[in-house]
Formats: C-alpha cells, structure tokens, sequence
C-alpha cells in the first residue's frame, strides 16, 4: 500500500468528542435502574398505597377505631364488618387502616432519627479519627453487645409505654448500625483525591462535609434507613405483642395482632388481618430496600 | 539560573505506623527523609524514583495536604505550613495546586464537571453567576473540552477528558506553582502524549512551574527541565535532565537509568541492565547511614555508619554518595 492511498481527515469531522448518551445525572440514573427491578418496583407501590390508606383510609370507614359495641362482638368478615370485628365489637378494618398511621409513623420516625444521629455520630468519629473515633466506636460495640430488647423493656419500664417512648426506645437502638456505616464511609471517602482537591482549594471542613463526603455517603445511608423501617415496624409489633407497646385503646399491628392471638382457636380472623399487613408492609420495604442497594451501587452501572 | 520559587529545606514526613495501648506512637514509617532541594521559577522538576520512595510524600507536603514532621517548604521565601493555617491562607493556597494520578478518584462523582471547576472559584470568590460560569467555560476550552461538558458528570468521561477536568481545576485559581502527582501513569500511551503536550502548553503560556512526579523515565526526561532521584524516602540525586541521563553518578540512579529500554534493536541489544538484588527495605526501619547501602554494589564500612550528605559537583550535578567526591 503506498501513501497517497491515504488522505488527511477534516478535523471538523472528528466526532470522537461528542457523546451520543444523553447527560444523566446520578439520580436519574438509579431512578433508570430501580425501575428495572420489578420486585422493589412493586414495594415502592405498595408503600405509597399502604401510606395512602394510612393517612385516608379512617375517613372513609364508619366505624371509629375505639367505638365499642359488645352486642357485635367477635364477628366474622362480612359486609357491614370487612375484617370481622374483635371482643369488644369494634370494626378491625378501621383498626387495621388506623394501626398503619401507627406503625407507619413509627418506622419512619424511628428511620429518620437514626439518619440523624447515626450521620452525626458516625460523621464526627470518622472525621476525627484517632482516639474520638476508637472511643466513640468502643462506645456502640460495648451498647451493641447488650441484648438491646434489654434495656428497651428496662427503658419501657422506667418511661412507661406510650407512642413517643417507643419513639426513643427504638431511635437509641437502631442509630448504632447507620453511626458505624457512616464513620465507614466517611474514612475511606477521606483519603480519596477528590476530598484532597478540595482541601487545596481551600475548602473548609463544613464545606467538604456537605458537599463531598454526605453526598456520596448517601446511598448506604438511604438503604440502611429503608431497611431500618420495616426493622423498627416489627420490633414495635414485638413490644406491643409482649405488652410494652401502645396503650389501649389505641391500636398499633403488634397490639392487634397480640389480641387477636389470645383468641387464636376460636376467630383466627382477628390474628391474620393485623398480621398479613405487618408481613406486606415489611416485605415491600425490604424488596424496596434490596432494590435501592442495587441501584444505587455504581458498580452495577450498564 | 532564575530565582527559586519552591525551596525545601531538610524536610522528613513520618506516618505513625503503630500505637501502644495509650494511643502513643510506637513506631513511624519514615516516608521522607531530610530531603532538600529548589524548584527555580518557570522550570519543571522531574521526581523518579520506585513505588513507596516518598515522591507523592514531598509533593503533598510542599501543597500543604501534609504537615512536615521536621524542615520547611517555602515558596517564594514565605513558609507555606505557616502561611496555611494564618490570616493569608487563600493567598498561599491559590499559589499552589495539584493534579492527582488517579482521573477516576479525583473527581467527586456527584458534581458536575462545571461545578467541579468552579469549587476553586466558588471557595476563593473569584468570580460568581455568569462571570463564574464564563471563567469555568474559558478554562474548559483552554484544556481543550467542549463548554457543553460543564453540564456532565464526570462518568460521561474517559480517562484522558477527566485529566484535563483535574487540570482545569488546578488552574482555576491561576497558581504559580502546580505538583503534578503522576498525571499520566493511569492514561493510555497515546492520551499520555496530548495530555503531556497540554501540561507544557499550559507552562509555557503562563509561566507555570511544575514539580513532576512520575515512574516512567523517558517521559520525565522529555519534560523535566532537572530531573530529582528518591530512594527509600531520601534524595540521593539531583541534576539537569540531560546531564542525569548521559552521565549518572550515583549507583542506584545508573541501575535506574539501565532499566529502560532503547528504540532501536542494535544498541538494545547491548544494553547492559544493572540488576538490583534483594527488596527495598521497608521504610519503619530503614537501614543505618546510606539507604542504598543493602543493595549497592559498592557498599563500604563507611556507608552503614553515616548518611552522605548531598554534594554538589561540575553542571550543578548534585549527588549523595560516598563514591563521589
């Protein structure tokens, strides 16, 4: 093959520079790939349902959740009683529709107050390091090794049970595993060149705190909080089953289900309403929260 | 030769390595090691030496990203560790910058790249809203980018394109003075020519002065104006580029140099590789005197007992080595 086979290309048509993809920020993109997971899919729908139910379900029942009517009392699924209604007569679909605010408020409060601490907690052992950090970690080993239904009973017993106390109770246990993912984060996210890029620019610690380290920090902080709620539903089913819950006559899952459980043999009906929606609500969060960890995950990037 | 805009005088960085149960160190790994030397205004200086020698020590430490444990760095007569932490700090930062080695890790995967170039600008209140963002487009195409990736994340990017992102970053602030951390050794060989070629654009049109570090011999020979030998946290030569290469002197440097290999099969074939036995020592317990001493061919009694001191001979070839006098 000799030379003049070959010519020059016009520059202009070089087009090795322009993309064909479309800009997609990070959002968008775990967005793109949580929508082909069906299985999370799915739970986010039933979460905004179960939610919707939640906050206006009560209003459309006619039935109150602490009217008694001992004339109807123990009656099975029919039409005028959709979940039939418990000992005392009163309609268990409002209880149901009215224990989801309850339970519901109570996982994401539970969530959001561990973000908050354990971000704070963990953010500030793993940007002090040295010895803060090993004796703020040292710290949550030594309270992680207790069993912590312990000192939630012992909590209940000293503030006695009540919606705000099993607020706290669960805030102080569940804040532990979110301060040790975040301090994790936040030393190896650290040492990165990015956060030294930073540092020579001159940015200050809050600086590089808000817009460096928690920005990319928020994916395992996002999924530890999803499956923090379903966590904190159930061990508030728990505490109320065992009677250290909500106080009567307000209704939570866990105090209808412990109801419905005392009289097992004779109207299962009342034990199976409350606890199919702990296990829906608790599946969806989780496949939501399986589905988020692999969405947000770059690695799994196409 | 012009004025010295960088000198480092004695510097040593120790990490701790180990601690007793008080939290007390036990034990430091000493990545630096009494190293002196002087950047001269407009030059670049060439940094080689193997993986772990402390060359990315030096470079961090003279940016002020690390504390030196003993010695100074200044720049321009003002010490940068003083200057850091006084009321002048934004002064001194926006003289020195830095490009990293890793284009994947130096750029936070969150921002965008407009935002990632205008942090600087954003920090030092350079400029703001349309200004900011006309500076921040300026600087693109000065690294030869289109505007229109201001607006992209960084993972839209190759290798190559995020190296100029990291190279337009440092020059937001228009410093002096730019280290750059082994900018090429993560790019493909042909990216690594363009990239090259832009840093030494960028030098001569403002002025800048580089301290290059990097493992690949030949490129730091056609970019260095003097080339700086490490060894296991020490300084062991010092010389003009060409100078170093025809003519080494210290032994660790003529192993160094043996090792690349020649474009042109003849000569290759001749070419005498000097192999190094045995590891390099690690550097929590590094041996007595010369460093060099546990590998060197030539090494005498006198060497295990004290430290050559650097010495400056004929072409301003400055060595540290018993052997020369």
């Amino acid at each position: 093959m000799s030379d003049n086979l070959f010519t020059p290309i016009d520059a202009s048509l070089d087009t090795s520079y322009d993309f064909s993809r479309p800009s997609t920020s990070y959002w968008q993109d775990v967005w793109r790939r949580l929508k082909k997971n069906k299985l999370a899919l799915a739970g986010l729908f039933i979460i905004i349902l179960v939610a919707i139910i939640a906050i206006l379900g009560p209003f459309f029942t006619a039935y109150s959740y602490s009217d008694q009517d001992l004339k109807i009392a123990n009656q099975s699924p029919s039409l005028a009683h959709w979940f039939g209604t418990d000992n005392l007569g009163r309609d268990l679909l409002t209880r149901v529709l009215y224990g989801a605010r309850i339970s519901l408020s109570i996982g994401i409060v539970a969530s959001i107050s561990t973000m908050v601490i354990g971000v704070l907690y963990g953010g500030i052992a793993g940007l002090a390091g040295g010895r803060i950090d090993d004796l703020m970690m040292r710290l949550i080993d030594i309270m992680w090794s207790i069993p912590w239904l312990l000192y939630v009973i012992l909590l209940m017993v000293v503030m006695q049970p009540g919606l705000t106390n099993i607020f706290i109770a669960l805030a102080l246990v569940y804040w532990m595993p979110m301060a040790r993912i975040v301090r994790g984060q936040i030393l190896s996210l650290r040492e990165l060149e990015y956060v030294m890029a930073a540092r020579l620019a001159g940015a200050g610690s809050w600086r590089i705190i808000i817009k460096h380290l928690i920005p990319n920090s928020l994916g395992p902080i996002l999924i530890t909080a999803t499956l923090t709620i379903p966590d904190a539903i159930f061990s508030e089913a728990f505490l109320s089953y065992i009677g250290l819950g909500v106080s009567a006559p307000m209704a939570s899952w866990g105090v209808l289900a412990s109801e419905g459980a005392t009289s097992l043999r004779s109207y299962p009906f009342q034990l199976f309403f409350p606890a199919i929606a702990i296990c829906i609500t608790m599946l969806s969060f989780n496949f939501l929260g399986d589905g988020l960890r692999d969405a947000l995950d770059p690695k799994m990037r196409k | 030769m012009s004025d010295v805009l960088i000198n480092v005088q004695n510097l040593s960085k120790y990490f701790t390595a180990s601690r007793n149960f008080w939290g007390n160190p036990t034990s430091f790994v000493r990545a630096v090691e009494n190293v002196s030397f002087q950047v001269y205004k407009g030059e670049t200086l060439g940094i080689v030496g193997e993986t772990g020698c402390g060359k990315s020590t030096v470079g961090r430490t003279i940016v002020g990203l690390y504390k030196p444990t003993k010695g100074t760095v200044s720049c321009a007569g003002e010490d940068i560790h003083t200057a850091i932490h006084g009321p002048n700090a934004m002064t001194m930062r926006r003289k020195l910058q830095m490009i990293f080695q890793d284009p994947y890790a130096s750029l936070n995967p969150r921002m965008t790249v407009g935002d990632i170039v205008g942090e600087p600008l954003a920090i030092h209140k350079i400029t703001s809203g349309k200004d900011r963002q006309s500076r921040v487009y300026g600087l693109l195409k000065q690294v030869g980018l289109n505007p229109e990736h201001a607006s992209r994340f960084p993972h839209e990017f190759s290798g190559g394109q995020r190296q100029r992102i990291g190279i337009a970053r440092a020059l937001a602030v228009n410093p002096e003075f730019i280290v750059c951390d082994e900018p090429i050794s993560a790019l493909d060989v042909s990216i690594q020519a363009q990239v090259v070629n832009l840093l030494e654009e960028l030098q001569s049109e403002y002025g800048l002065t580089y301290l290059f570090i990097a493992h690949d011999l030949s490129m730091v020979r056609h970019i260095s104006t003097r080339v700086a030998v490490m060894y296991l946290g020490a300084l062991v030569e010092i010389a003009a580029a060409d100078e170093l290469y025809k003519n080494p002197q210290h032994p660790y440097t003529k192993a160094l140099l043996s090792a690349i290999p020649i474009a042109d099969p003849a000569a290759e074939a001749k070419r005498q590789r000097i192999i190094l036995t045995g590891d390099v020592p690690s550097p929590i317990n590094p041996p007595s005197g010369c460093k060099f001493r546990t590998r060197c061919r030539f090494a005498m009694a006198k060497c295990a007992e004290m430290a050559p001191e650097l010495i400056t001979g004929a072409n301003n070839h400055t060595i540290a080595c018993h052997l020369v006098k």
